[in-house]
C-alpha cells in the first residue's frame, strides 16, 4: 500500500513536470517562426507548380485580402507563400543583408515607403526593372509614388501598393461628453485647413473632458501629421538634409509640444501595449489615422469601440506611410515573381485591398472604381471613407524623400517628442536631445 | 581510457586466430576457453617458427599496425575534438575576427563588401561618444542590480531546496521554468505588469496608496524594472548550479559542525558558504558576462519600440547600442568597434575575476 501511494505521489510529481515541461516549450514555441528560412526557395516545386515567395512586414494585408488566393486561382500552376517579420525596424536590415549577399532572399520584398529613397538609391542595381514588365501601366499610379521607386538611371525598381493620407479618427461619445460636435462633416469644419484650429479644439474639449480622458493619443503622432502635410520635409531635392533649419518640421515640433505642454495627450506612445490598451479603454478622442491605421483601430478598439468611432477630414492633406512591393535580380523566378507584383498592384486589385484592408491605394486608376469611391467603413459608422481618402489624396502634396528619413522621423519622435510628452521635458531639450541622437545616428 | 581500449586492441585480435580451435578442444568451458586465449597469446612471438619469411613478414604488418594505431591513440582526441573547434572557428572566431577587420572601416549595411579604412577611428570616438558612455553606465547599473540579488536569491533558494522537501524534483524543475521561458513572451508579459496606465504593479501600489509609477521613464524605475526581468529569468538557472555544488559538500562537514554546536545559519555561513567558493566565483564570471551583453530585456521592454533604450536612452545597453548602430544606423564599423570593445571590457573582467580567484584560493 505504501508504494501504491509513492508511485502514485511520484505519478503526480512526473504529470507536473511533464505539464510545465510542455507549456515552457510552447512559450519556446512561440518566436520560432522563421522568417527567412523558407523564403529561400522557391524554384520549381512538385508537379510543375511555380512557387513563388512573398516576404513583407506586419499585417500587409495582401494575403488577408485574398488577393494571393485569388491569383492561385487564376494561375493554377503558381503557388504563393508569404513570410512576415512583424516590424519593419527588423525587416528592413534583414532585407539589405539579404540583397547584399545575394541569398536568403523572397522572390518579391515589400519595401516601406520611409525606405524606399535609400533602397532606389543604394539598391538598384540588385533589383529587377519593374517599369519594363509587361501589363505595368506608369500612367495608373500616382505619379510620384512611381518617380520614388525610380533611380536617376530611370529604372523603376519597385511598385507601389498603397499610401497613408490622413484622417482624423474621433470618438463621438466623447466628442459629444465635452459640448464638441459630433458629425463628421462638422467636425471637419471645426478645423479645417489649420493645425492650429486642431488645437484650438483640443483646448475647447479639454475645459470640459470626461475624467481620464485626453484630446489626442500623443504628441508624436501630431507632429508625423503635421510634417507629412509639407512637401519638404528632412531632405530637399538636392538631398541635402534640411530638417534642422526647415519651419515645415519645426513649425511641427511646436505645434506638437504645444500639444504636450497644454496637457491635450495621454502621454502614449504609438505601437507599444499602452497605446493599444489606451484603444481598448477610449482614453484618447481622436487620433491622426491614415488610412491602414483603420484596421488597427478596429483590431484594438474591440466591440466596445464599435460605433463610438468617426472618421473625419484633417485639418490639411497629409500623407503618412505606404508600400512598396520589389524584385530581386538573385530570385530564381524572376519573371513570374514580376508578373504577380503588377497583377497585385493593378487598380482592380489595389482596390480589393482598401475594400478588404483599408490600405488606400497608389493607383490612381483605382479612385473611379466603385469599391473605393463609394467605400464605406461599417466599425466607423458607416463612415464614406472611399470620399475622405481620395480627397486627402488629391491634397497630398509630393513629398521629397530621402535615404534617411526613418531615422530622423523616428529620432524625432521616439526620442525628442517622447520626452517632452511623457517626461515633461522642454520643447528646446527635447528638440535638442533630437538632433543630438540623429547627428550620431547619420554620422557614418 | 580510449586510448587503452584502442592499444590493447591488435594483441586480441591477432589473438583471436587460434581462439575457434579452443572451443573443441576444452568442451566449451569458458574459463579454459580464456586461458588457452591467452596461452595462444603468449605462445605466438616465440612459438612455432615454421620459417624465416612469413615471420618477416608478420613483424612488419604488426610494427606498421602498431605505428597506425599509435598514430590513432595520439590523433584520435583531436579528432573527437574536432566538431567544436570546426564549429568555433566557423561561428565564434571568425566572426570576432572579421569583426576586429570591420571595425577598423567604415562599413555601410547598404553596402556590407564596400569598406573603407579608417584606422582606429571608429575606437576613438567612442572616447567621445556621449551614448556609449551611457549605455557602458546603464550596463553596469543593471548588471549590479540584477546580478547580486540573483546570486544571493539563488543562493537562498538553492539552500532550501537542499532540505529533504516533499516533492524536491517538482520545486528543482519549476525553479528552471523561468529560465526555459522565451525572453520574448516573458518580457512582454513584464511591459504589461509594468505598464503605466493599467500595469498591475502600479495598481498593486494605488491599493497601498502609492500613486502611479511611470516605470519606463525614470532611470532608476526602468533599470529595476529591466533587472527584475534579468533576476526572475536567472535565478532558478543560478540556483540549481548551487544546489549541485551543495550536494557536493561531505556530510560529515555539517555533522562535525553541528557537534561543535553550530546552529543552522552558522553551518551555512561557516561550512556551505565557503565550500561553494568555486562555484560563487563561477557563477558571478557567468553572470558578468551575461549582464555585459544583456540585449532582449531591455529591447523587449521598450514596448517594441526600438532599440533606443526609452525617450532618454535610460535604459539603453552596450547590447542595444551596438545593435541601433548597426542594424537601425546601418553603420557595420561602428557596431564591430563597439562589439569589440565589449569584448574587451569583459576580457578585463574575466582577468580581474582570476585575480580575485587567485587571492581567494590562497587565503583560503
Amino acid at each position: 500500500m505504501r508504494t501504491r501511494t509513492r508511485s502514485s505521489r511520484r505519478l503526480v510529481v512526473l504529470a507536473a513536470v511533464a505539464a510545465l515541461g510542455t507549456g515552457v516549450l510552447a512559450g519556446c514555441a512561440e518566436d520560432t517562426e522563421d522568417p527567412s528560412g523558407s523564403a529561400s526557395g522557391g524554384g520549381v516545386s512538385g508537379k510543375g507548380k511555380t512557387t513563388i515567395t512573398v516576404g513583407v512586414f506586419g499585417a500587409f494585408g495582401l494575403k488577408e485580402a485574398g488577393l494571393y488566393d485569388q491569383y492561385m486561382k487564376l494561375n493554377k500552376d503558381v503557388v504563393i507563400k508569404q513570410t512576415s517579420i512583424e516590424r519593419n525596424e527588423n525587416y528592413y536590415p534583414q532585407l539589405l543583408t539579404h540583397l547584399g549577399s545575394g541569398s536568403g532572399l523572397a522572390d518579391v520584398q515589400a519595401v516601406e515607403v520611409n525606405n524606399i529613397a535609400e533602397i532606389t538609391a543604394t539598391q538598384g542595381d540588385k533589383l529587377v526593372d519593374l517599369g519594363k514588365t509587361e501589363g505595368v501601366q506608369k500612367d495608373s499610379f500616382l505619379p510620384w509614388k512611381w518617380s520614388q521607386a525610380t533611380t536617376t538611371a530611370g529604372k523603376t525598381i519597385a511598385l507601389g501598393t498603397d499610401i497613408g493620407p490622413e484622417g482624423i479618427c474621433y470618438r463621438k461619445d466623447l466628442f459629444a461628453a465635452a459640448g464638441l460636435p459630433t458629425d463628421r462633416e462638422a467636425v471637419g469644419k471645426l478645423w479645417a485647413g489649420d493645425w492650429n484650429k486642431y488645437l484650438a479644439a483640443g483646448k475647447q474639449f479639454k475645459s470640459k473632458a470626461p475624467k481620464g480622458t485626453a484630446f489626442v493619443d500623443s504628441a508624436s503622432g501630431v507632429m508625423a501629421a503635421i510634417t507629412g502635410s509639407n512637401a519638404n520635409r528632412f531632405y530637399d531635392k538636392d538631398g541635402k538634409v534640411i530638417y534642422k533649419t526647415n519651419p515645415a518640421v519645426r513649425q511641427a515640433w511646436d505645434t506638437a509640444a504645444e500639444f504636450a505642454g497644454s496637457g491635450l495627450t495621454a502621454k502614449l506612445q504609438q505601437f507599444t501595449p499602452g497605446w493599444d490598451q489606451g484603444f481598448a479603454n477610449g482614453t484618447f478622442a481622436t487620433v491622426s489615422c491614415p488610412a491602414w491605421m483603420l484596421g488597427y483601430i478596429q483590431d484594438k478598439g474591440g466591440e466596445a469601440g464599435k460605433g463610438k468611432w468617426d472618421v473625419a477630414a484633417a485639418p490639411k492633406p497629409s500623407n503618412w506611410g505606404g508600400s512598396f512591393l520589389a524584385v530581386p535580380e538573385a530570385s530564381k523566378n524572376k519573371e513570374a515573381a514580376a508578373k504577380l507584383v503588377a497583377w497585385l498592384t493593378a487598380p482592380e486589385q489595389q482596390a480589393t485591398l482598401f475594400a478588404e484592408r483599408g490600405s488606400f491605394p497608389s493607383s490612381q486608376a483605382a479612385y473611379a472604381l466603385p469599391a473605393v469611391s463609394g467605400a464605406k467603413h461599417e466599425y466607423f459608422d458607416n463612415a464614406p471613407i472611399g470620399e475622405i481618402f481620395s480627397a486627402a489624396a488629391k491634397g497630398v502634396p509630393v513629398q521629397i524623400v530621402g535615404p534617411k528619413d526613418l531615422i530622423i522621423a523616428q529620432n524625432l519622435a521616439d526620442i525628442g517628442m517622447l520626452q517632452v510628452d511623457q517626461k515633461g521635458t522642454s520643447s528646446k531639450d527635447g528638440w535638442n536631445a533630437a538632433v543630438k541622437a540623429i547627428d550620431n545616428a547619420l554620422d557614418q | 581510457m580510449a586510448s587503452d581500449a584502442r592499444a590493447a586492441a591488435p594483441s586480441e585480435e591477432e589473438g583471436a586466430a587460434p581462439a575457434p580451435d579452443a572451443p573443441a578442444t576444452n568442451g566449451g568451458s569458458t574459463g579454459q576457453d580464456h586461458d588457452t586465449y591467452r596461452d595462444a597469446r603468449h605462445a605466438r612471438p616465440g612459438g612455432a617458427h615454421p620459417g624465416a619469411g612469413p615471420d618477416a613478414r608478420e613483424e612488419r604488418r604488426r610494427e606498421r599496425r602498431s605505428r597506425r594505431y599509435r598514430r590513432d591513440v595520439r590523433w584520435s582526441p583531436y579528432a573527437f575534438v574536432a566538431p567544436f573547434f570546426v564549429f568555433f572557428m566557423a561561428f565564434g572566431l571568425f566572426p570576432l575576427l572579421y569583426t576586429g577587420w570591420a571595425s577598423l572601416h567604415r562599413v555601410e549595411l547598404t553596402a556590407p563588401t564596400d569598406m573603407e579604412w579608417v584606422g582606429l577611428r571608429n575606437f576613438s570616438r567612442l572616447l567621445s561618444d556621449e551614448f556609449f558612455w551611457n549605455a557602458l553606465q546603464n550596463t553596469v547599473t543593471i548588471g549590479l542590480i540584477s546580478t547580486i540579488p540573483q546570486l544571493l536569491i539563488a543562493l537562498g533558494i538553492a539552500h532550501l531546496l537542499n532540505y529533504r522537501l516533499r516533492g524536491s524534483m517538482f520545486f528543482r524543475v519549476a525553479v528552471l521554468t523561468p529560465y526555459a521561458t522565451s525572453v520574448a513572451a516573458a518580457t512582454l508579459v513584464f511591459v504589461l505588469l509594468f505598464g503605466r496606465d493599467y500595469g498591475m504593479i502600479n495598481w498593486l501600489l494605488g491599493q497601498i496608496g502609492i500613486g502611479a509609477v511611470d516605470w519606463q521613464n525614470g532611470t532608476w524605475t526602468s533599470q529595476l524594472a529591466v533587472s527584475t526581468i534579468v533576476i526572475w529569468r536567472w535565478t532558478g538557472y543560478n540556483a540549481l548550479i548551487y544546489l549541485a555544488a551543495m550536494q557536493a559538500i561531505p556530510n560529515d562537514l555539517y555533522e562535525s559542525a553541528a557537534l561543535d554546536g553550530a546552529s543552522r545559519w552558522q553551518q551555512f555561513i561557516h561550512v556551505t558558504v565557503p565550500s561553494l567558493r568555486p562555484t560563487i566565483l563561477f557563477t558571478c564570471v557567468v553572470s558578468t558576462i551575461g549582464a555585459t551583453q544583456l540585449f532582449g530585456e531591455p529591447l523587449l521592454f521598450n514596448g517594441g519600440a526600438g532599440a533606443t533604450g526609452g525617450a532618454g536612452h535610460q535604459f539603453q545597453t552596450l547590447g542595444l547600442y551596438l545593435y541601433e548602430q548597426g542594424w537601425v544606423n546601418l553603420h557595420l564599423g561602428r557596431a564591430s568597434a563597439i562589439a569589440w570593445t565589449m569584448f574587451l571590457i569583459l576580457l578585463i573582467i574575466g582577468a580581474v575575476n582570476w585575480v580575485i580567484g587567485r587571492r581567494l584560493r590562497k587565503s583560503a
